[in-house]
């Protein structure tokens, strides 16, 4: 059962934060949904290997090749805040 | 009237210099102008004709794109608030294939909000209307794509299926969509959603359209480490084939779940199957009942560690007030995503948070096996699968949209390819007693599109919508 206390610790986790009424909307339908992923428990999964991924995946290997990247001017087009080489973030650290 | 042709009949036209890839473009550009109003299929439409003068197949005619992959210069908004300043700074593989073949570019399409939904409600830019009925949804996520190449203001399309997002609204708009195999088309430059299960893949009016984009978006590609290394092929080559001997499963327990006429649809389909020499048959797949709580944990479990990265720090919007870094991330974050995006990041937090991993997510991947261990038996004796594409027809706006479970049992027959990474097609089957496009669903095993392209040209022969699709 998720209640709301449980929908701001999980809120708070994933960076969100929501409005009072939505908590509620939100308790309501996280139960919905997991009580209806409940039916997984008839399953016996117990001897089954987890398939973290689907098809035979390979690692990839390749050369450590020096390559032209992308074009900072333009990557930093698209920054809320930029001193015109680095992404600029309100201060971090305090004194 | 050449927005209402084919692609492969434009090629053709073009190719003879019956008509130019402008006099193309411009009549697709007009009918958006005329209907866009009405569908708002599109998030972006490139007014200004953009030539292409490599030469190629595609003779300069244009694709329309989901608005979740790059075209370099052009926004990529995801149909998200969070993305709805940002602009592309590279071309993703597909878009880079398709402009070396020779294709243009039309506009961006309409998704629900980063690809999470399945009614096109989701968009930060408003609902995408079906072309058959605006009083109803075109399906999701690619339902920007599907309505507008149904209504013809797009030749063709691409979109993008992580549990169904481009064959459910196919389905549901009367158009040919088609999941590729996971890993056969290189997702370099689409925004991720849920990594093991995205795959990017065509939206036509036919199915030799299909297999034409197919033939040109496949391919390895060192841009994206999951991209199968399988060569490419020319799926045109199986269009038109006897499919004399065709062994299908139909898989039986789907259609309890379904309304009368997609019952009656896949009645009609199976003598439509048999009459060409397929020998149909049922078949049991155990645990694909599973599959949507088995999706609804894997894929916000992925999300919600993909959509880490929007911050407000690197890319697109950033809230105007905050009091330290962490602030501005909280805040950015919770004006910049809508409801069903914060939704599954955070049943995707929680099913990966302490306490609760082992209960769903290690779960739900141990399922997973057991749903790809169903598919493998039964591809050992069947050549395809067959089961609807969705369980009913096109519903109605606003009536799914406070009750997100409804949603997502909406996909309860896509999901399965996409947890099993097979490909897919739905193509048109029949029309409801309300006269709303129905879908028929076709699954190989991995990596087998031949079969899929084979079994859609044969059955298209015998039924499609030409004709019938919203052009006038």
């Amino acid at each position: 059962m998720v209640d709301k206390e449980e929908v701001k610790r999980i809120a708070k986790l994933a960076m969100l934060e929501l409005e009072e009424n939505q908590i509620d909307k939100f308790a309501s339908q996280f139960n919905e949904i997991l009580n209806y992923m409940k039916q997984i428990n008839e399953l016996d999964l117990s001897d089954c290997e987890a398939a973290f991924h689907i098809t035979e995946l390979q690692n990839v290997f390749r050369e450590d090749e020096v390559k032209p990247s992308m074009n900072r001017d333009l990557i930093l087009k698209n920054a809320p805040e930029t001193d015109g080489e680095s992404f600029k973030v309100p201060k971090v650290i305090e004194r | 009237m050449l927005y209402k042709k084919t692609l492969y009949d434009l090629m053709e036209l073009v190719k003879n210099r019956e008509a130019t890839q402008r006099e193309v473009y411009d009549s697709v550009l007009e009918r958006i102008h005329r209907k866009e109003d009405e569908i708002n299929a599109y998030v972006t439409v490139f007014e200004r004709y953009d030539e292409n003068k490599n030469g190629g197949i595609f003779e300069g005619l244009p694709v329309a794109i989901k608005d979740n992959m790059h075209i370099n210069g052009k926004p990529t908004t995801c149909s998200s608030k969070i993305l709805s300043n940002f602009t592309a700074v590279f071309d993703a593989t597909v878009v880079k294939k398709l402009r070396e073949n020779g294709a243009t570019f039309i506009g961006k399409t309409n998704l629900d909000e980063f690809a999470m939904g399945s009614s096109t409600e989701t968009s930060f830019y408003g609902v995408t209307k079906n072309p058959w009925d605006i009083t109803r949804v075109p399906g999701g996520s690619s339902g920007g794509s599907a309505a507008a190449v149904a209504s013809g203001e797009a030749i063709a399309a691409l979109g993008s299926d992580t549990g169904g997002s481009i064959r459910q609204p196919a389905s549901l708009c009367g158009v040919v969509g088609l999941k590729p195999t996971y890993g056969r088309v290189s997702r370099y430059g689409l925004v991720a959603f849920a990594s093991s299960l995205d795959q990017i893949g065509p939206i036509t009016r036919d199915v030799k359209d299909a297999a034409i984009l197919m033939s040109t978006i496949c391919g390895h590609d060192f841009m994206d480490s999951t991209s199968a290394n399988v060569s490419c092929e020319d799926f045109t080559k199986y269009l038109n084939q006897s499919v004399n001997g065709m062994r299908i499963g139909i898989y039986e327990a789907a259609l309890k779940d379904c309304d009368n006429d997609v019952q009656k649809a896949m009645d009609e389909s199976v003598k439509i199957l048999e009459s060409l020499g397929c020998e149909v048959k049922p078949i049991e797949l155990l645990h694909a009942r599973y599959a949507v709580s088995d999706y609804y944990i894997i894929a916000p479990a992925e999300a919600s560690s993909n959509l880490e990265r929007y911050d407000g720090a690197k890319y697109g919007f950033r809230a105007d007030e905050y009091e330290d870094l962490k602030d501005m991330y909280i805040k950015t974050r919770s004006e910049g995503f809508g409801d069903e995006v914060k939704r599954r990041i955070m049943l995707g937090t929680y099913v990966l948070s302490s306490g609760y991993y082992d209960a769903y997510y290690l779960k739900a991947q141990k399922l997973r096996s057991l749903i790809k261990q169903d598919f493998d038996s039964v591809f050992r004796d069947f050549d395809c699968i067959i089961m609807p594409t969705t369980p009913t027809e096109a519903f109605k706006i606003g009536e799914k949209a406070d009750n997100p479970l409804q949603m997502y049992l909406s996909d309860i027959f896509t999901i399965p390819a996409n947890l099993t990474g097979i490909p897919a097609i739905s193509i048109p089957n029949g029309l409801s007693v309300n006269g709303l496009p129905l879908g028929l669903q076709i699954m190989a095993d991995a990596f087998r599109e031949d079969i899929i392209f084979k079994v859609a040209s044969a059955f298209e022969t015998e039924f499609n919508l030409k004709g019938k699709l919203p052009l006038d």
